[in-house]
């Protein structure tokens, strides 16, 4: 019994000076991560599963069309550029275990993530490790609230505030009704700033409804609300995947006022099995359209189709965007491969004010200190099962 | 006006949850185990029910019964490998731990195989929407279906296990196993047996859910799953009429919770009803008393 103790000791502390050894070796690899490195390094993180799927799958394409045309015209400042991208299915943990396993691969900057929620809980981590982070679609004012964080779409109260205007601006309805998801960021978000702007429109909200979480499938109170108070128009700030449950619930009562929608609304029309008609009387904010005419969106969607098999979402241009202003503000700060990502980040938040670039989701985007950029808004109508720009 | 419209729809998302319970108090009741994975098969039976009608061609019909083939496999299949080895174990913490890995199981592969996006459910009823006081009343044809459909199997599932041999068995192997044993009755048959007809009844309440509801992701099952639990402890867990009667209140409180009180709170008002029925009458509705004998 003795012997075995003893033997069972040894063991242990060779255990021990193993892991010791074993943890100081992954910190030396982690400390000189981009040493040898001869590319420069982006990491992307979004929801490639899970009901967030279809953004992160479409800006996971966008964003590898742009690299691979950059690798193509000669990289960034003579460098080819790799992309690391991670799913986290749309959940907060899972995407700062991504950012971690992308910063063990040695990532320069980030692109992501793609959700609010999850960009959050990683802007978190991204500002202590002082990590360049640019969100294609994280919409919520939390995602760029330090002063590394970036992103190319419009923050939530921007897009309600908009939203807001338009209705007001173009006379669509002057009773309003509004349902949002109360659980969630993006919805509320986008719901207060749109409320306030409501006050200085000639509309009224007429009725307001909320709903707690994804697993919500029942709609029938809150239409009905709507209904009841004569409402024109329906705004929904939430995602395509509970709006296409609302449409079809409106439609069974026999309900059919304008709906309303924000970015999240886009991919509606790619739901398996949707009936397209349902949506023809939906308009949303977003900041691309496919069918534009402009020959750099039809260069990128004819691309995109190529490689994808389907038409790109905004979330794609987002991405495709977002990959270019990376590369000019690289170049702007002149980054090479075997800079630490701290000293990119430095760099890069100078950079970045100071860029503008001609992109898919705008004629002109600009950035300021704040992390918001500057560009011209756009809404799509829904007319015969497709969308279409309203001029 | 609204308040008969707010009823409809209460009725109408409580036929689902009702549905949906009778699976739930039925395993319970003879196999005395909360099968936690119930929601999953009715997700699988959806889904099942969904590719033989766009991918095979199926009619709505053929290929609701082709789902209820499927679960009823399945529903026997994770009986056998999952809860009978299991079934004499020494805590019965350790089949209800496997029932809730069993849920993740099927949600995974479910998603492994058809992926996450959501896929929008054609309705398997073609019954024409009833419309009352000139079209301010629409009582959906889900719902009247949903309704005739749980009206009908809690008859037929009361009927078979008064009146039936088999359902003699199942009663005799709730009431003591090891007795019935004795007796003759083939347990482990009986058992299975329960879990059949549990899971053929989980395909019916999924394409009848997902008729009403029409999205389908691997989750769908996860959240009707827990309230129609809820249900069926509310109704009595184990009394089939109690879980009728608990499904359809619970769809009831729900929604007047959130046409009266608020839509913010409707959930946790659901759950606090819960607790005061659970408090005032432990066993539920229409559940049993018994008392322990020491």
């Amino acid at each position: 019994m003795k012997k075995m103790k003893k033997a069972l000791s040894i063991v242990m502390t060779a255990a021990l000076t193993m892991s010791l050894a074993v943890g100081c070796g992954s910190k030396d690899a982690g400390g000189s991560s981009t040493g040898d490195a001869e590319t420069i390094k982006i990491g992307g993180i979004g929801p490639l599963t899970g009901g967030a799927a279809i953004y992160g799958q479409d800006v996971k394409g966008g964003a590898e069309i742009a690299v691979q045309e950059i690798n193509e015209a000669g990289g960034i400042n003579g460098y080819q550029v790799e992309l690391n991208f991670q799913d986290d299915e749309h959940d907060a943990e899972k995407a700062v275990n991504a950012y971690n396993n992308l910063k063990d691969w040695g990532m320069q900057a980030l692109l992501g993530t793609v959700t609010s929620a999850p960009c959050i809980a990683v802007g978190e981590v991204a500002y202590e490790d002082n990590m360049f982070l640019l969100t294609p679609s994280g919409t919520a004012v939390d995602c760029v609230k330090y002063d590394n964080a970036f992103r190319v779409c419009f923050s939530d109260p921007t897009q309600g505030v908009e939203s807001a205007k338009y209705i007001g601006d173009n006379g669509l309805a002057s009773k309003v009704a509004v349902i949002y998801d109360n659980s969630d960021v993006y919805s509320s978000g986008i719901y207060e700033a749109f409320a306030k702007e409501a006050e200085n429109q000639d509309f009224e909200i007429v009725s307001t409804a909320t709903f707690t979480g994804e697993s919500n499938t029942d709609f029938s109170v809150q239409i009905q609300k709507a209904k009841d108070a004569g409402a024109e128009l329906v705004f929904l700030p939430f995602y395509y995947s509970q709006a296409a449950l609302v449409l079809q619930q409106a439609a069974g009562m026999g309900y059919s006022p304008i709906f309303f929608g924000c970015d999240g609304m886009d991919g509606i029309l790619g739901v398996e099995g949707f009936e397209a008609e349902l949506a023809n009387n939906l308009m949303f904010l977003s900041p691309f359209t496919p069918t534009a005419e402009d020959p750099k969106v039809q260069d990128f969607v004819k691309k995109f189709e190529e490689e994808y098999g389907h038409t790109p979402n905004q979330f794609a241009a987002d991405a495709y965007d977002g990959i270019y202003a990376i590369k000019a503000a690289m170049e702007e700060a002149d980054i090479k491969p075997d800079a630490s990502s701290s000293d990119v980040c430095d760099a890069m938040k100078e950079a970045i004010v100071k860029i503008e670039i001609e992109g898919v989701t705008a004629k002109s985007l600009t950035w300021d200190a704040s992390g918001e950029p500057s560009k011209e808004p756009m809404v799509v109508k829904i007319a015969d099962g497709d969308y279409a720009v309203v001029e | 006006m609204s308040f008969i419209s707010y009823l409809i729809n209460g009725i109408s998302l409580g036929s689902v949850y009702a549905l949906i319970a009778l699976g739930y108090t039925m395993v319970y009741g003879i196999a005395k185990m909360l099968n936690f994975a119930h929601g999953d098969v009715i997700m699988i039976g959806a889904y099942v029910a969904l590719t033989a009608m766009t991918g095979a061609g199926l009619p709505p019909l053929a290929a609701v019964l082709a789902a209820m083939v499927f679960c009823t496999v399945l529903g026997v299949t994770i009986e056998r490998i999952a809860y009978r080895p299991l079934r004499n174990a020494a805590s019965s913490l350790a089949v209800l731990i496997t029932a809730i890995g069993v849920s993740y199981l099927l949600q995974n592969v479910a998603l492994l195989i058809f992926g996450a996006n959501t896929k929008s459910f054609t309705s398997v009823v073609s019954l024409k929407p009833i419309s009352l006081a000139g079209g301010k009343l629409i009582i959906s044809g889900e719902t009247i279906v949903t309704i005739a459909c749980c009206i009908i199997i809690m008859i037929a599932l009361t009927l078979f296990i008064k009146k039936t041999k088999a359902g003699q068995a199942m009663r005799a192997v709730s009431e003591d196993k090891g007795a019935a044993q004795l007796m003759g009755i083939n347990v482990n048959g009986t058992i299975a047996l329960t879990f059949a007809i549990g899971s053929a009844l989980a395909a019916i309440a999924g394409v009848l859910l997902c008729s009403a509801y029409p999205t389908l992701t691997p989750y769908t099952g996860s959240m009707p799953g827990i309230k129609a639990f809820v249900a069926a402890v509310f109704g009595g867990i184990g009394s089939i009429p109690g879980a009728m009667i608990g499904g359809i209140l619970l769809g009831i409180i729900e929604i007047f919770g959130k046409a009266y009180i608020s839509t913010q709170m409707a959930d946790a008002i659901v759950f606090a009803v819960l607790i005061v029925v659970l408090i005032v009458k432990p066993t539920g509705i229409l559940g049993k008393n018994i008392q322990e004998k020491v």
